[in-house]
């Protein structure tokens, strides 16, 4: 086994010779790409270093809690993004995506650390840091597609949902529909990436090991292994967030409340 | 003893304080002008929407007693805008049964349309009489008609306030919201101004 090659800052720059290049050329085709494209790379490099720095005091640090701190703060800060993606809102819904984000991710990333990887003591952070991280990426795009299917189905359907409950249906009956296909749609991503992963794509973590210099078959069984804890985790986290929210959309005597969802203009 | 009524029912701005009282067999037609809450009237009753307080009563049993569901599908409310609620008359028709816990055979469904007929290609009106057939198979005790029959010609619409009349007789009863100004006329029926 090789050790990794150690990138240098002037490796860094050079690396960043790529996106000057796109730079250049959004200024000569006048695409206007250069300040968001700015902007996201000033923002990864800050995100990234910072990470880097804290994951180092943590490593030091040697202990459970701030680790567990980190892991919270990760999960949290991921509810809240999953909300500011979507495009209609309803009141408590960056509540039910929190703690849906935090109580699946964080239920998953143990299971894998604690039964499969076996690791001793479980908050090891070079093992649970990053495989939540990972979970959490993913299950953020599960989860915010989850929300804005839900909520958009209800605004949409809402003459349909309000005919079956006017002939007697519960809440549950009256959105099983539209319940079904935000599980789908927020599930899809992560089910392509499972069909795509090593003939189309050499995913994130199996790359990164083998870059590493880790052995490709070890490199393999970790990515399998990732591979379910993440869609064990957007599968989990989909289905719950989704069933939570459509309950924020009807009253306690089951009626449809389309006047609690409002439209905002979503970041992405 | 009323078959349906209601009690100081009130939605501020829309309504206030109102009462009613429904016979079984009876038919009351609700005229008002447009954006006057009838609608939202009507959705009150059948507990569609809140109201700020007042009480409805199926006979002496209070809405708040008994399950929301229970309670829609006896006092059932026809919006203007009628639904289909699956891709295939047929469907729509064994949904519904299927919601009221029963099952009933084909051959007892209501033909007024074809029921391999596809709902995406249906006319307003149709969907109306869609929408008509479908309540009347869950048997509810009073049909909150908003407007239900607004898409049908005028033969059609006869047909449907025949319908809804026989239903009636078989002791029901209907509340009618309505701007055709001669329907309390044809159905024989009182007319009261809203609000």
């Amino acid at each position: 086994m090789t050790g990794p090659i150690e990138l240098t800052p002037f490796d860094l720059v050079l690396a960043g010779i790529l996106i000057l290049a796109n730079g250049a050329v959004s200024l000569a085709l006048d695409l206007r790409l250069g300040k968001r494209l700015a902007m996201a790379t000033v923002r990864s490099v800050l995100q990234l270093s910072l990470l880097g720095f804290l994951l180092e005091r943590i490593f030091a640090a040697n202990g459970p809690l701030p680790v567990i701190a980190m892991l919270i703060v990760m999960a949290a800060l991921a509810g809240v993004e999953a909300v500011r993606r979507t495009t209609r809102r309803v009141r408590g819904l960056t509540l039910v995506s929190t703690t849906v984000m935090l109580s699946t991710s964080l239920i998953i990333a143990f299971y894998g650390i604690h039964f499969v990887l076996e690791v001793d003591p479980w908050w090891k952070p070079q093992y649970i840091i990053p495989i939540l991280g990972m979970i959490l990426g993913n299950a953020l795009t599960g989860i915010s597609l989850g929300l804005e299917t839900t909520l958009e189905g209800f605004a949409r359907d809402r003459d349909q949902v309000e005919s079956l409950l006017a002939h007697g249906a519960t809440r549950r009956e009256a959105s099983k529909d539209i319940i079904r296909r935000a599980v789908r749609t927020g599930t899809i991503p992560i089910l392509n990436a499972m069909i795509a992963a090593g003939l189309i794509s050499i995913p994130g973590m199996m790359t990164g090991q083998i870059l590493a210099g880790e052995d490709p078959m070890s490199a393999s069984r970790y990515q399998i292994f990732i591979l379910f804890s993440i869609t064990g985790a957007v599968a989990l986290g989909t289905i719950s967030v989704v069933t939570l929210t459509s309950r924020l959309v009807f009253d306690e005597r089951g009626r449809l409340r389309v006047d609690r969802i409002h439209s905002v203009d979503g970041d992405n | 003893m009323s078959f349906f009524s209601c009690r100081n029912l009130t939605r501020k701005p829309w309504f206030e304080g109102k009462d009613l009282e429904l016979h079984a067999g009876e038919v009351v037609v609700l005229r008002g002008a447009t954006g006057s809450g009838k609608t939202l009237f009507l959705r009150a009753l059948a507990d569609l929407d809140p109201v700020d307080s007042g009480e409805v009563f199926l006979g002496e049993v209070e809405r708040g007693s008994v399950s929301p569901g229970e309670w829609r599908r006896q006092v059932l409310y026809l919006r203007q805008r009628a639904t289909a609620l699956t891709s295939v008359v047929g469907s729509d028709y064994e949904r519904v049964l299927a919601l009221a816990g029963t099952r009933e055979r084909k051959a007892d469904l209501p033909t007024t349309l074809p029921l391999d007929h596809a709902t995406e290609k249906l006319s307003g009106g149709e969907l109306q009489w869609l929408a008509l057939e479908r309540a009347l198979l869950v048997e509810p005790k009073v049909l909150l008609l908003d407007e239900a029959s607004s898409a049908l010609d005028r033969e059609s619409a006869e047909r449907f306030e025949a319908r809804v009349l026989a239903y009636v007789a078989a002791g029901h009863a209907a509340l009618w919201v309505a701007h055709d100004a001669s329907l309390a006329e044809r159905l024989g029926a009182e007319e009261l101004p809203f609000p």
